[in-house]
């Protein structure tokens, strides 16, 4: 690349910055900015690194809490106690755009990108999870984003040995060109070995480690923050390219490094590279960075400053370095067989300061990059399509003559269908402490040491927050506490990745404020305060914006390990019930959508009190041994919860007789009752003897409890006072169930 | 007594293995570094799965390069017990310890699941305690897993007894769809002629704990601790 002789706006413009910000820029330099200045204002004042249309929204989510230790956007991840000495370091992360033009790289370095922001605060990461969406199957382009999606999860996480424990996968033909690609990632640390990322200590040394800088990733913060369009494949040279063997080496030297005491911060060179990890540091930390840019090693020839601080080479960091204790870091990289090069030092004046050798490149003061970049207060209209697809006249849809059929379809329809071909490809027990393995509500691993395990899921209804963001938001967080209450954990903090179309259109950023109010109203109500995560935009291809995808990663403490619970129904003769009132409905279900093509109506109403008082009642209900088993009842309603609890354990399928009839006052349909969605539900099962205990527990709390029937050996038979609805064996739908998927992708 | 396991940079079950046998079955275990070139005093040598060095090429084929597996050939020779784990079977392939190659599995995806295997050969230092034919319910994590041999040599294997493990069904039985990666003759885990190297495919490290769901890879660390005290106990 050669520099350009003149700054002009077309320039600017081609930098995703318009005339305001770069007459803003002209009046913090006090000058025109230089070709190298110009690209870090444009990286660091992109979308995706400075949040300056979503900044003011966010500040609705409550991010305090007794557990939290390190707020939300205070670092790279957000930090919660869970006692022991003991600390969680969680964050999720999108990498959509790149996904959306080379699936299995741009997949496979967002599982990098995120590890990173947790080993560098000194955390061992034990887990990661994903949260993936697609347009439908039959689309050949669909069925190559999730193998390559699938593919680049697996290639990561597999080699450098975290287990990938799930996460959800959902189709929708809102997906179609641009799938999202959303990671979370979880670590342990001992609370006092958490470091920041922080530059401090006027004198200390900056280091660059791991790999050398390319051109790869080029900008790649400022074409996330744009559409994906018909062109976007020529984006590909912004796609990095991942080595997760590299990071493993990282990932070792870095914890070593850490115990040995020399590091005063450290960050990650993710998005906007090397620009925005000094920046970013240096703002933390209020103070001033200086590198020389000609010590940063290259592997290529000619680059010039512009393209080495905007490189997004991955497995690459920036290490803060006591003075004085330089030749110790050194040594512990080269045992690793690391680059560890010395680039530059703290400084007090405020100045971001890059030098090539003797010879000035660029100078901006650090907080216009960060703290004091453009923040914009979006315009926001009530979408004009809601109240048309807000009305369901349900008494118009025909009703089905053959349950049985049914069931089936809904049982192979990829979003219900068993997600074996997926995590059977991600290496989910290295480590040794996956307690529950995915398939169940929840994710569990233990903590070694101690008798506590963590329960992780991922949960978000793109379908429910397009036709009610406010509820759909809401019955995100819901959704994803339910899931780790139902294997017997305390929901105690949420990440989360908000996908959304394009900001500046004023439907858009409506949907998007709404879905955030939602989930704010949820958080604080059910104690999960938020502790961070990222905000993806511009999630459109060239026939519109995908639906509005906040996707809820949620955290849950189990105190004692004998105490877990799981899915799947364990005995012949236990009862099965139904714990929790919502209100059953058709609107936004799998069902309305996959039978009748239509994706209509409000969303399943859910009562925050009603769903707080459930966890009570399901936790304490665990506490006691009182039930078996515990599912949600999510896509697909309670026949399917049921069939799941009768098939999930591919060691001992069993039966179920239930009858529908204690479920009469919801309505009269019977697709309505079989398939119908609702939330604040679940259907559990226990011994005969402990019925009556557990219904005591419900009645306390003020919570339903119905009878639906009992667990048999092998056939699932469900009726409605005699009425035979469904008779099927379940060995039969585990095999249509299971091989759904696969055959799919054949 | 004392195991070892060895570090390579890419190793990702060395914790898993040093956890089990320092915690589960209380012995005295190491780390052994991949530029070491020292096993005096240790009596069993683990390789851990993992992808010792990134594997970009082809798994275990830089491993078998490195300076500590010079030390791991002649510490076998002298008979000592080396036990390879998924990456630690590809590397004793690689490293010419063991007969065979590994192929990418015949779905040509990775593969992670619980499967079942079936003892051969319960006359090794590592399946003593197992009866012949007993079968374990043990988890595999490999994208290549395919065990090759040529029909002359699998002839000798099984003359010898070399076969150790087979993939079955959940009551022994032998029969393709049981069969993950496509292994030749299901092969699952062989040892040498002298019995002294196992390398197996299945995780013993991660199904020794209830809490994990299945202790049936217990049995093999106890098999080895009770062959080397027993060889202990005579010298």
């Amino acid at each position: 690349m050669k520099e350009p002789v003149k700054i002009d706006l077309n320039l600017v413009k081609a930098h995703g910055l318009t005339e305001e910000e770069f007459e803003r820029i002209k009046r913090i330099l006090g000058r025109e900015p230089n070709f190298t200045e110009l690209g870090i204002f444009s990286v660091m004042w992109s979308e995706h690194c400075s949040y300056k249309s979503s900044k003011p929204t966010l500040k609705k989510f409550p991010t305090e809490g007794e557990r939290v230790l390190v707020k939300a956007g205070e670092e790279n991840a957000g930090v919660v106690d869970i006692g022991d000495n003991l600390a969680v370091v969680f964050k999720m992360e999108s990498h959509n755009h790149p996904s959306a033009v080379e699936p299995y790289q741009g997949a496979a370095t967002g599982v990098g990108g995120i590890i990173r922001d947790i080993f560098t605060m000194g955390a061992r990461p034990i887990a990661i999870m994903d949260s993936l969406r697609f347009g439908s199957l039959n689309d050949p382009k669909s069925r190559y984003f999730l193998r390559g999606v699938v593919g680049g999860i697996a290639f990561y996480g597999n080699c450098i040995g975290i287990p990938t424990v799930g996460g959800e996968t959902f189709f929708d033909e809102s997906y179609r060109g641009n799938p999202l690609v959303n990671v979370l990632c979880v670590g342990i640390v001992k609370k006092d070995m958490i470091v920041k990322a922080r530059a401090r200590g006027v004198g200390n040394t900056i280091f660059y480690v791991g790999s050398s800088t390319g051109r790869d990733g080029l900008g790649g913060a400022s074409f996330a923050s744009r559409e994906i369009t018909e062109e976007s494949h020529e984006d590909r040279p912004a796609v990095q390219i991942g080595d997760p063997f590299m990071e493993k080496l990282l990932l070792e030297a870095t914890l070593e490094l850490i115990k040995s005491g020399v590091v005063v911060g450290m960050q990650d060179m993710g998005a906007a590279g090397l620009t925005s990890s000094t920046v970013e540091t240096a703002s933390r930390g209020n103070c001033g960075v200086e590198i020389d840019i000609s010590l940063v090693p290259r592997r290529e020839e000619g680059m010039i400053p512009y393209e080495v601080m905007l490189s997004e080479s991955q497995e690459r960091m920036l290490v803060i370095v006591k003075k004085g204790m330089e030749n110790e870091a050194k040594r512990i990289f080269e045992k690793w067989d690391l680059y560890a090069i010395p680039i530059g030092k703290v400084t007090s004046d405020g100045i971001f300061r890059i030098k090539d050798k003797d010879r000035p490149v660029a100078e901006i003061p650090v907080r216009s990059l960060t703290e004091d970049a453009p923040v914009y207060l979006r315009k926001r209209v009530k979408p004009a399509y809601l109240d048309e697809v807000s009305y369901l006249d349900v008494d118009t849809l025909p009703r089905p003559d053959d349950f049985n059929q049914v069931l089936i379809k809904m049982l192979t329809s990829p979003n219900i269908a068993s997600k074996e071909w997926i995590w059977e490809q991600y290496d989910h027990m290295v480590g040794i402490n996956t307690v529950v393995l995915p398939g169940s509500d929840a994710a569990v691993l233990r903590v070694k040491g101690t008798k506590k395990a963590l329960a992780l899921s991922c949960d978000g209804n793109g379908r429910y927050c397009f036709l009610d963001p406010y509820e759909g938001g809401k019955i995100a967080v819901a959704e994803a506490a339910r899931n780790v209450v139902c294997v017997g954990a305390t929901p105690i903090a949420i990440t989360n990745c908000l996908n959304f179309g394009t900001p500046t259109d004023p439907e858009i950023f409506w949907q998007f404020t709404r879905c955030v109010e939602g989930m704010a109203e949820a958080c604080q109500y059910l104690g999960t305060p938020v502790t961070g995560g990222n905000v993806s935009f511009y999630n459109e291809n060239p026939t519109g914006a995908i639906d509005p995808t906040p996707v809820v990663g949620m955290l849950g403490l189990i105190e004692n390990t004998d105490l877990i619970c799981t899915p799947w129904f364990k005995e012949e003769g236990d009862l099965i019930v139904l714990i929790g009132d919502g209100k059953i409905s058709l609107g936004g279900s799998e069902y309305l959508y996959l039978i009748h093509g239509l994706k209509k109506g409000r969303p399943p109403e859910l009562n925050l009190s009603k769903e707080k008082a459930l966890y009570d009642v399901c936790l304490k209900a665990i506490g006691k041994g009182l039930i078996k088993s515990a599912h949600d009842v999510s896509e697909g309603g309670i026949a399917t919860s049921v069939v799941e609890s009768c098939i999930i354990n591919e060691e001992k399928f069993m039966g179920a007789r239930i009858d529908l009839k204690n479920l009469e006052k919801e309505g009269e349909r019977d697709d309505l009752l079989l398939f119908g969605e609702v939330q604040s539900c679940i259907v559990a099962s226990c011994s005969p003897q402990n019925i009556d205990s557990l219904e005591k527990i419900a009645r306390e709390k003020n919570i339903g409890f119905r009878l639906l029937g009992e667990v048999t050996g092998k056939e699932l038979i469900i009726e409605k006072n005699g009425k035979k609805l469904i008779s099927q064996n379940t060995a039969n739908l585990y095999k249509l169930w299971r091989e759904a998927l696969s055959l799919k992708l054949r | 007594m004392k195991f070892g396991v060895i570090v390579f940079p890419g190793s990702n079950c060395d914790y898993d293995c040093y956890y089990v046998i320092k915690r589960v079955i209380g012995e005295s275990v190491d780390f052994i570094w991949h530029k070491s070139s020292n096993l005096k005093g240790y009596d069993c040598i683990v390789l851990p799965g993992g992808f010792s060095y990134g594997d970009y090429l082809r798994t275990g084929a830089i491993a078998r390069f490195s300076p500590i597996m010079k030390e791991v050939i002649e510490f076998s020779k002298n008979g000592g017990l080396v036990i390879g784990i998924c990456n630690g079977f590809q590397v004793l392939l690689e490293a010419g310890l063991l007969p065979g190659a590994m192929r990418k599995n015949r779905d040509l995806l990775f593969i992670c699941r619980y499967v079942y295997v079936r003892v051969e050969n319960s006359d090794t230092p590592f399946t003593r305690l197992f009866h012949k034919g007993q079968v374990l319910h043990i988890p595999v994590a490999h994208f290549e897993g395919n065990y090759y041999i040529d029909p002359q040599s699998l002839s000798r294997l099984k003359m010898n007894n070399q076969v150790v493990f087979r993939y079955c069904s959940k009551d022994g039985e032998v029969a393709d769809e049981f069969n993950p990666n496509g292994s030749v003759y299901a092969i699952a885990g062989i040892c040498n002629e002298r019995g002294n190297v196992l390398g197996m495919m299945p995780h013993p490290e991660r199904c020794s704990e209830s809490i994990l769901g299945s202790e049936d890879g217990k049995l093999i660390w106890q098999s080895i601790v009770k062959s080397i005290n027993e060889r202990l106990a005579k010298e």
